[in-house]
């Protein structure tokens, strides 16, 4: 849908050319995306509730298999935004949007666009664990049988448990329940779910703040390793989570008073947390406001 | 939403950071005296009181790590309490320059001078200005003065090589002045570190106002 009003600037990070994939022996720097290799990317992206509008323009570029978070107070639409990228808010009445969702230059809600297909390429896990009331097996294994998978589904489920870094505690009791697990396990089961079919983009809503510090840094472990080969976009209201386990840190805000969302600033997380450009962003990160 | 408690303690910080300055800028100031008056008390004392510099620099260090393990600061409070960390170690070190200088002092006794002192004096006044104006940009978190304190670094090189030229002039003219140019060659070496961590405070200045980490002064030395 055309709009006529000005665009917000587009927050992305420069790029001085090369390519993404480390070369051998030499580890890339993890703050350098490259334009070229944008994972997702929203174009004059407005959301609305209903008649209120949550999200205002927003234009943003997410690099691939790098770790974006997202921060910002309490009700400043970081899950709303997170939603945008795997049509999970269609499932919400009333909710609808303006402008463009790309995922890896398509837009996924162009006609003729398979929601189901978006969902297996965009996974995303929640803050509270959500097995399905099946075996550990089972739950893994759910996915590539619907997706009519015809390989070997035991080695499928073993490599993806290994993955999650969850083989070793759970691989003598894969009949067992999925809640028989600690929470901590439930959601690496739950993130074990969601690499068995093999998405691009794993969403994170909060995936730690229902869990133990240890747990917690187990699951910050594990999207440091899963970032070598996904994209992953986590919404935390946790800052020093934020500064732990992301490349690059974008903050989401909204004036109050009924005001849109809007990005106030996106870039290396050092210089986030470090040297940030807008005093509202320093602001919030040094727990001014919020 | 002021976070009124960190503040306080963010401020007391900077307090203990300006109150540690003082002790060693009146370190240097009795040092450099207690050489030009002969007076072995006041080098005696100067030689003591380092022992309450150390502690007040290890008193800073452990705010700033109560502060980080409980508050997680970040952006321009972390800035703060890292430069306060480095700061307070370059004040300390300073300290023990001005220690060095009054222990020069003990070792040159009641012997004659073998020059007037004239150079050494000059050096401590520039090099307790940079000391002063350094903590005060600090204060400011004014940028221009940090880089001003840094230039004036050169005039302190150019300082201390006049002082080391001359008194090995008077080393080769003659060799019972080698033991007291070379104590003195060691007074002029302190008071020019004394500067070069004047100028590492600006450099820090420089960081906890902008995140830069940059060189702005490189001393001849």
């Amino acid at each position: 849908m055309a709009k006529t009003t000005t665009r917000a600037p587009i927050l992305e990070q420069e790029s001085s050319g090369g390519t993404i994939a480390p070369v051998a022996g030499q580890s890339e720097p993890r703050d350098r995306p490259l334009s070229e290799f944008i994972a997702l990317e929203t174009v004059g992206l407005d959301f609305y509730y209903g008649d209120f509008l949550a999200l205002a323009d927003i234009n943003i570029r997410i690099p691939a298999r790098r770790v974006t978070a997202i921060i910002g107070p309490s009700g400043s639409g970081k899950s709303t935004f997170l939603r945008c990228f795997n049509r999970m808010n269609e499932l919400l009445p009333g909710a609808r949007h303006q402008g463009q969702v790309l995922l890896n230059g398509n837009d996924i809600y162009a006609l003729g666009v398979d929601v189901t297909e978006v969902r297996f390429r965009v996974g995303m896990v929640f803050q509270k664990p959500n097995p399905f009331p099946k075996s550990i097996y089972d739950n893994v294994a759910f996915g590539p049988r619907i997706n009519g998978f015809r390989g070997d589904l035991d080695n499928l489920v073993e490599q993806t448990l290994r993955q999650a870094a969850l083989w070793d505690e759970v691989k003598d009791r894969l009949k067992k329940s999925a809640f028989e697990l600690s929470g901590g396990q439930q959601q690496r089961l739950c993130i074990a779910r969601t690499l068995a079919v093999e998405p691009e983009v794993i969403l994170m809503d909060e995936p730690a703040s229902a869990l133990d510090p240890a747990a917690t840094l187990k699951i910050e472990d594990l999207m440091a390793d899963l970032s070598k080969e996904y994209t992953i976009v986590i919404v935390t209201h946790n800052m020093q989570q934020a500064a732990r386990v992301s490349d690059f840190t974008a903050f989401l805000n909204t004036e109050g008073g009924g005001e849109p969302a809007h990005f106030v600033e996106f870039g290396p997380k050092d210089q986030i947390f470090t040297t940030p450009k807008d005093k509202r962003t320093q602001d919030y990160i040094t727990g001014r406001f919020g | 939403m002021p976070r009124t408690a960190f503040e306080q303690q963010l401020h007391e910080l900077e307090d203990d950071l300006l109150a540690l300055g003082s002790m060693v800028e009146k370190a240097v100031l009795r040092s450099i005296d207690a050489l030009k008056r002969r007076d072995h008390v006041e080098a005696q004392q100067v030689v003591g009181d380092d022992k309450l510099v150390n502690e007040k620099r290890f008193q800073i260090e452990e705010k700033c790590l109560q502060l980080l393990a409980t508050q997680q600061p970040m952006a321009v409070d972390l800035r703060t309490i890292v430069s306060v960390l480095h700061i307070s170690v370059d004040l300390e070190r300073m300290g023990d320059h001005a220690e060095g200088i009054a222990r020069v002092s003990l070792r040159i006794g009641d012997e004659p001078f073998i020059k007037p002192l004239v150079d050494i004096p000059r050096m401590a006044d520039l090099a307790l200005d940079m000391l002063r104006r350094s903590l005060d940009a600090f204060t400011r978190r004014d940028v221009e003065l940090a880089k001003q304190v840094a230039r004036d670094d050169d005039e302190v090189d150019v300082l201390h090589e006049q002082v080391y030229r001359d008194l090995l002039t008077y080393m080769i003219e003659n060799r019972e002045n080698i033991n007291q140019s070379t104590y003195l060659t060691w007074v002029a070496h302190n008071l020019e570190r004394i500067a070069d961590r004047s100028t590492n405070i600006a450099e820090r200045v420089v960081f906890a106002a902008t995140g830069r980490m940059e060189e702005i002064g490189a001393s001849m030395y």
